[in-house]
Formats: structure tokens, sequence, C-alpha cells
């Protein structure tokens, strides 16, 4: 029987909690200060909505949580996991060795455990180089007690897996560690894929963690809800698996608000502005989904080749800390985060933050606080500076000159102006502070399949449709509905210089949960 | 340009500059600026030196990469490579390298030349063989001028030296494939080597220091330095470049194919803005060759056709292209040298079997106007 459906979206200021019904439309919905453990915050998040709603416990069939908790370990390098890197290249690939290109930081927070070993294989299959299973050992030495995940990324694994699976062994077999395989995480593109295997090995703790929190909070509740954490694309992953992929939830934040703004509001092109504590991320709603990005992401300044919303993030949220600046102001980039109602100026605090801008100069309301008193010069300043980074952040993702309807959403929302620039009409949907957790709760499942074919060039329809069976299928194992589930993407990727018959085909299933 | 130096500040911006003059091919960039950064970083920044610059004495190694843009961010070069490949043509021709030459400034092989020169502690020449980047390895302006590929040498990870002797560019082209395949589908090559007579002769001239500025102004700056806003820079850089803004569209169909070691196929794209209403064709073989609008001629090679990303201006490759990327065409007047008789026979549009004849990008009338429905077979006629 179809229950209701808890959907929780944890951002770096607020942790947002919606109850769906089995209509998926919203019952309640409320905001609650993330904590500085984060579990703290998700739990109280659910006893609110609960009591919001007044939705029994036992009849709440699936809890989503999308989080941002992830990203943010990244970006604010803090919380992440030191990690063993086994590259498997020798001798090839010896000019880039890995984390070439990584800001100092990040690097620091990974530490210093990089082997380039022998192995990986040609494009067609051959062997580049045998795994050396001592010097893997000897590595694994070299790291005990210094790492606290393991990334092994061979040369085209994502062609042929084995080596990465025996190294992975001999690493689980020595160290007792989690292991994260390239060719589970990304595609072709050695550094793109190494480097988000990498990511992934450093937040598998950070999840774990959070995760834990989760699910102990629900069964503190008498929640029987089959937990689900949301992944980048918008679509929904089972516990155990979101543990072994952490870095795919990564992005999830952003969809989840645009797919939520779009469940809010009906609307099905738009921008979406969510306007947060920390960050204001925009994205494209095409035709009901968000648009995907075109090139290699980003993250923290690395790259990596996940396929993720096309997104501008911009360093502006309700708790973005001003300060004065010669004659002027600068705006953020740090913010006060969770900590808005203690530190900012209108609670009592004592750090100018945009919220106390808005309050003072943009009309804003807070119900039951006063204005807070700002140096009129500096705030009207800052206030400008705030306007002219949204008109300008719009303007860059919009397709084209013409006005667009922006829906705004997410809690800080209250910093932006009646009126932008550009824009033909703001949107502002009911539960706009909660979009997060409704597109979480929304929650599709996919499947996805990646196999090379070999087949003449002329006629690839039999191997594209056995990858779409194939991702079908694993979409209604992942627990899609049969009847709703559609091939979203089937995408060929040549493999040149090869005898010209292979190809890797990549094989994408989403359909709605099934209830 | 004497005493001018690559540092590693100027690396990224090289890089951009060479995405956009690769035409979509040539491999992205990414992996070879991060080499180049890194041997500049470990071995000091690298001096450049003007074709003119250059003296009878000097022997100029063009060397890069050959392969598929696939293999060479997958299988990444070993560095033992850049070395063995100077010392295999040093043994080869009996002659000491005094500089090393991008062959073609499009792409990653932008980038392997500086890393090799910062890694052997060499000048690198500004100029290249094609002025962009071309799929074929006869299809630089040695062979217009007459010359042949000399010794050419090849090199992979595994330490496998090739060396021949190929009685011209089209052998050349034919027996260096035959080698990559073996090579596991790339491999670090040098043809083309000659002495500063006949670099100062043949060579395109400026073209390192041209990838900058077009970075530069792609990173939002223009020639004056003045800041420039993202949706400002595509009009800066067909301005400073005699360029022409052929088309904005959303990629709306692709298809891709490997067929004799190159990756062939077509992107079709809706007009977007002031193209709305009209329908864009981008044929491909590793580079964009031929833009068609409206089933009429907008651009074909040796004239450079380059993708670009609308909303950000940065340049995306024939391996990068995504159903849904909303992009801006544009076409920039190929060196003259590819528009004489030789130029045209060996890189125009006939030889890549493409039945239309070649006109100078410059001198195709365009109709940008966005149209009413009922106009658009008319258009597609009249163009």
């Amino acid at each position: 029987m179809a229950g209701y459906r808890i959907g929780i979206d944890v951002g770096g200021t607020n942790t947002d909690a919606v109850i769906l019904d089995d209509r998926l439309a919203v019952v309640a919905s409320v905001k609650r200060p993330t904590t500085r453990d984060t579990g703290d915050g998700v739990a109280d998040a659910i006893d609110a909505v609960l009591a919001a709603s007044g939705v029994d416990p036992a009849l709440v069939s699936h809890a989503m949580l999308g989080t941002t908790h992830c990203t943010n370990a990244i970006v604010e390098r803090r919380g992440l996991g030191r990690v063993g890197i086994l590259r498997l290249g020798a001798p090839a690939t010896t000019a880039v060795p890995p984390l070439e290109g990584w800001p100092d930081d990040l690097r620091r927070a990974i530490g210093d455990h990089a082997y380039l070993l022998p192995g990986g294989f040609e494009v067609d299959g051959r062997l580049l180089a045998p795994i050396d299973e001592q010097a893997v050992r000897e590595a694994c030495d070299r790291m005990r007690g210094e790492v606290d995940a393991v990334a092994v990324v061979g040369v085209f694994s994502p062609i042929d897996e084995s080596q990465e699976e025996r190294v992975a062994e001999i690493v689980a077999d020595e160290l007792g560690l989690p292991v994260s395989r390239s060719a589970r995480i990304g595609s072709l593109g050695l550094l793109e894929r190494e480097n988000a295997t990498v990511l992934n090995a450093a937040l598998m703790q950070t999840l774990t963690q959070m995760a834990r929190g989760f699910v102990a909070a629900l069964r503190a509740r008498g929640i029987p809800a089959t937990p689900y954490f949301g992944q980048n694309d918008g679509t929904l992953m089972q516990l155990e698996y979101a543990l072994e992929f952490p870095v795919l939830t990564i992005g999830c934040g952003p969809t989840n608000s645009i797919r939520g703004a779009a469940h809010l509001s009906g609307a099905t092109d738009a921008l979406v502005v969510d306007i947060g504590g920390t960050t204001t991320d925009i994205g494209v709603l095409v035709d009901g989904f968000p648009r995907q990005s075109a090139h290699a992401v980003e993250i923290g300044g690395i790259r990596t080749n996940f396929r993720m919303p096309d997104v501008l993030s911009v360093g502006l949220g309700g708790g973005t800390i001003i300060r004065p600046s010669g004659d002027g102001v600068t705006v953020g980039p740090d913010s006060v985060g969770y900590r808005l109602p203690q530190e900012s100026l209108a609670f009592g605090g004592a750090t100018l933050t945009a919220t106390d801008i808005a309050l003072a100069f943009g009309g804003a309301e807070i119900a039951g606080l006063a204005t807070p008193t700002v140096d009129p010069e500096r705030g009207a300043a800052a206030w400008t500076a705030m306007r002219a980074i949204l008109e300008d952040s719009i303007d860059r993702m919009k397709p084209n000159a013409a006005p667009v309807p922006v829906i705004l959403v997410g809690g800080g929302g209250i910093i932006a102006p009646a009126e932008l620039d550009g824009v033909s009409s703001l949107i502002r949907p009911d539960h706009f502070g909660a979009a997060n957790a409704v597109g979480a709760a929304l929650g599709e499942v996919a499947g996805q399949i990646e196999k090379i074919y070999r087949a003449d060039p002329s006629d690839r329809r039999a191997s594209r449709a056995d990858a779409a069976a194939e991702a079908t299928d694993r979409a209604r194992l992942a627990g899609a509905d049969p009847d709703t589930i559609e091939v979203v993407a089937v995408e060929e990727l040549p493999v040149a210089y090869s005898d010209g018959t292979a190809v890797l085909i990549r094989a994408r299933a989403v359909g709605r949960l099934a209830a | 340009m004497t005493g001018a130096q690559l540092t590693e500040a100027d690396i990224d911006e090289i890089a951009l500059g060479a995405a956009v003059l690769g035409t979509g091919g040539g491999g992205d960039p990414h992996v070879g600026s991060l080499m180049a950064k890194r041997l500049i970083r470990l071995h000091g920044p690298v001096a450049l030196r003007g074709v003119d610059d250059l003296t009878d004495d000097d022997f100029v190694i063009p060397i890069g990469g050959i392969g598929a843009p696939s293999v060479s961010v997958e299988r990444i070069q070993a560095e033992s490579e850049l070395l063995a490949a100077l010392a295999a043509i040093e043994r080869a021709v009996g002659r000491r390298p005094t500089a090393v030459m991008p062959i073609e400034v499009g792409g990653g092989n932008s980038m392997i030349p500086i890393a090799t020169a910062a890694l052997a502690g060499l000048p690198v020449v500004d100029g290249d063989a094609m002025g962009r980047a071309f799929p074929e390895a006869q299809m630089v302006t040695f062979h217009l001028a007459g010359y042949g590929p000399g010794a050419t040498v090849m090199v992979d990870h595994h330490g496998n030296e090739v060396v021949s002797r190929p009685v011209d560019g089209a052998w050349s082209e034919r027996i260096a494939r035959a080698v990559t395949v073996e090579m596991g589908g790339g491999a670090t090559m040098i043809d083309y080597a000659y002495g500063g007579d006949v670099v100062r002769e043949c060579a395109i001239p400026g073209t390192l220091t041209l990838a900058k500025r077009i970075g530069r102004i792609l990173r939002g700056r223009d020639a004056a330095g003045r800041e420039l806003r993202d949706d400002e820079r595509i009009d800066a850089l067909c301005a400073d470049l005699d360029a022409v803004r052929l088309f904005e569209g959303k990629v709306a169909d692709l298809q891709r194919a490997v067929d004799g070691g190159f990756t062939r196929g077509a992107a079709e794209l809706d007009g977007v803005g002031a193209d709305r209403g009209s329908a864009f064709r981008l044929d491909f073989q590793n580079e964009m060759l031929l833009a068609r609008r409206d089933g009429a001629l907008a651009a074909v090679t040796p004239d450079l056709i380059s993708v670009l990303d609308l909303a950000t201006g940065m340049p995306i490759t024939t391996e990068s292209l995504r159903y849904g990327a909303r992009v801006a065409v544009i076409a920039i007047p190929c060196h003259e040298k590819w528009r004489t008789p030789m130029g045209l026979l060996t890189a125009g549009p006939a030889h890549f079997g493409y039945d239309v004849d070649w006109v100078p990008v410059e001198d195709i009338p365009r109709e940008r106007r966005a149209l009413p429905d009922s106009a658009r077979t008319t258009e597609g006629k009249a163009a």
C-alpha cells in the first residue's frame, strides 16, 4: 500500500523536511537549523514535520535524504578522510601523476600517499602491464595507519575491471579499509575518473556518520521506511549503495531544488534560483528537467567526469558575511552558515550578514525580529552589491537575452529583491523554503549500464537495445515501478584506433519509485 | 619575441586558445596543460623563439601526440617518451635538436612541445605547421611547400621506438596510423624535423602567442586589458580574429562513429535567439570541417570552424558535444597558405569527401535574422 514519504534536505545552514502524501502533495514542511552533528538536526526536523503533519510514523513508507554534506566537506576541506591512491598505469601515465593540478589545501587533506604502479589495459583490451602484487602489498605497508580509505584507478579499467578488482581485494586484505574502484565511479578520462574516485574514497567516512544518524533517527521514531539518498541526477540510491558511492550525492542539492521547484510551481521552463545560507545555486529547468552540464565538472577546484546538472553556484546566501572594505564593502564569500541564529545582528549576534542587509535595506521581514542597525552608506552599498550578484548570475544562466521566469526557492530567499533586471516574473511557490526536500521526496530511481559491445558499426541497434533493456532491468531492481520506467539516455562512446567494431555503450533508465 | 618566456601562468590561456584553434579536434588540452605546467614548475620557464629568429644552424623538432583523443586522456604519456623521441631523432639524423615546435597549435598538441621544451631545456618556437589542427599527418605547411616528412620517429610508453623514412606525407600518414594502432592507439611522434631555414620558410608564425591572446579574451580580458562580461567574449573574439559568428543553436541530434581511425560524425543544431527557425549542421572528422545553414554552405575547411559554449564562451570539442548543449559556432579565416591550390588540394572540402566548393568564409553571404515559419523554406533555397 502506498504510504507517506518524508523528504529531508540537509544544507549548510538549514535542514528542511517535508511529508508528501501518496499523490505527492505536500502535507507539511518545516525548517530547522543544521547542527554541527548533522544527525541531531535531521532528528529534530523529522520530529517537527511529524508533529506539523500529524502523520502516524508507522505509515511513512519511504524516507529520502538529500545532503550537501559531502559537497561542503570538499569545498570547505573539512572532515575528509585521508586517501591512499594506487594508480595502475606504469610505465605509461608518468607525465601527469595523481593529484596534479589539485589545490594545495585539498592535497594536504588527502595526504601524501599516491603510488604509480604497473598495470592497466590498452584501448583494444590488451594488457598494458600486469599488476605487481608485491608492489601493491609494499604500498599497503607504507599506507598502513596513514590513510582512511584507498582509491584504485587502472588505465582503461572501464573496459576491463579485473585488475582493479584484484588490487582492491589485496588492499582490503592487507589494510581492512574501504576501497573505491574507479571503474565503478566514472567513465573514460583517467584524471577525471581518478579525481572522482579519490574524492569518493575521502567521503566514505563522512557519509557513513551522517547515514548512521539518519537511520537511528528513523528507527527511534518507529518509522519503518526504507532509507534512500538523493544523487546528483535527481534519482535515489539505497543506503548501502550510497555508502559505497558517497561522491554521487554531490550535486543532489541543486538537482532536488530544481525538481522540487518545478513540482511546486508547475513550471516546466524557468530558471531556478535556490538561495541557501552559504551559496546561491542557479539551475535551468528545461521541459521539467534540470539542464545537464556540457562540460567536465569542477568540484572544489578539481575536474571530475560525472554528468551533473548545469548549476552556477555563487557565494551569496542568507548567512554571507558583509565586511567594510575601503570605501565600500565586500560580500562573502564566507558565511556564518548554520550559526546564523546566533551570530547575525538581527538575531542578537555580532556579525553583519546578508540577511541583516535584506532586513535593513530590502524591506524583508522575519517575524518577531527587529530591523538591525546598519551603517546607511555601507548597508546601501551591500544591498546594491547583493542585487548585482544575483542579476549577473541570472544573466549568465539565461538561455538567451529575453527575460525569463525565475522560481525562487531556498531558505535564504528573503535576501532577493522583489524585482530583478532581466526577469519576467519572480515566482515564490508555497513551501518554497523546502523545495530541496520536496525534490528529494519526489525521487525517481535509475538503472545504468556501461558495457563494451563489438558489432558492425553500421548496425548497432541490437547493442543499443540490449544496453537499454539491461538499464531498464536494473532500474526495476533498484525499486522503480516497471510501468513508469523510461530509457532516458543511450550514449555511444566510440573506441577509436581499435579494430573499429568496439563501442562503449552507456544506457540509463529512470522510473518512479514503486509504492 | 626574443627574450619572451612561457611560465606556468601562461599555459592555461594558451591551452584555451589552442582548443579554439583546434576546431573541436586535437584532443582536450587539459592533460597536456597539466603536463606542461608540472614540467615548467620542475624545470623552469621555457624560452619562446620567434620563427624569424631561427638561424640556419637551428634544428627544429615538431613533437606531438598521435592517436585517438579518447586514448590520450586515458593512457597519458610517459615522461620518458618525450626525451626518448628527441634522442631517437638525433640518432636518426645526426643533428642535435636546438628548438621544439608544435606541429599543430590545436588541442593537446599545442602543449606537448612546451612540456618537452621544459623537460629538455630547449626553447619552443612561436609558430606551427597548421595554424590550427587537422586530422592527418601530411596536412602541414611543410607539405604545401614541397617538403617531405623526413625521418619520422614514433615512441611509446613501453620504450618501443619506430624510425621510418616515408617517401611523402601520404605514406607517412599511412605508416604512422598502422604503428599507432600497434602502440595501443596513441604514440609520441616527430616528423618534419628541419633546419631553421626551412622552418622560417614554412611555419605559420606567432600561433602560440595568438593562442594566448584568444585564451585571454575567453577568460575575460580584451587586447587592451579591459574586463569582458561573459556574453561579450565571443563577439570580442570574433572582432579580434576577423572571425564570423555563424550560428547560435542547441544540439538537437548527434551521430558519431569510428571509421578508419577517425571519429567521424555530424551534429544537428536547432537555432536559438536570432537564429530561431533555422537549422545548422556540423560535419566533423576529429575536427569540425563543414558547416551548413539550412542546407546551404556556411563555412568549410580549411577555414576554421569552432564551437563555443553559448553562455561561457568556452570551446567544445567534437568528443564533448552533448545533446542539448547550447552553442555558438564561429568561423575563423585560415592562413593564406591554406588558400592556395596546393592548400585546398591537401585540406579542402574535396579531400574530406565533401561535395562543395571552397568559398572563403568572409565571402559567404549570410542571413542572421530570425524568420517567420512561413519563410523557412524560402531561406533554405535562397542561401
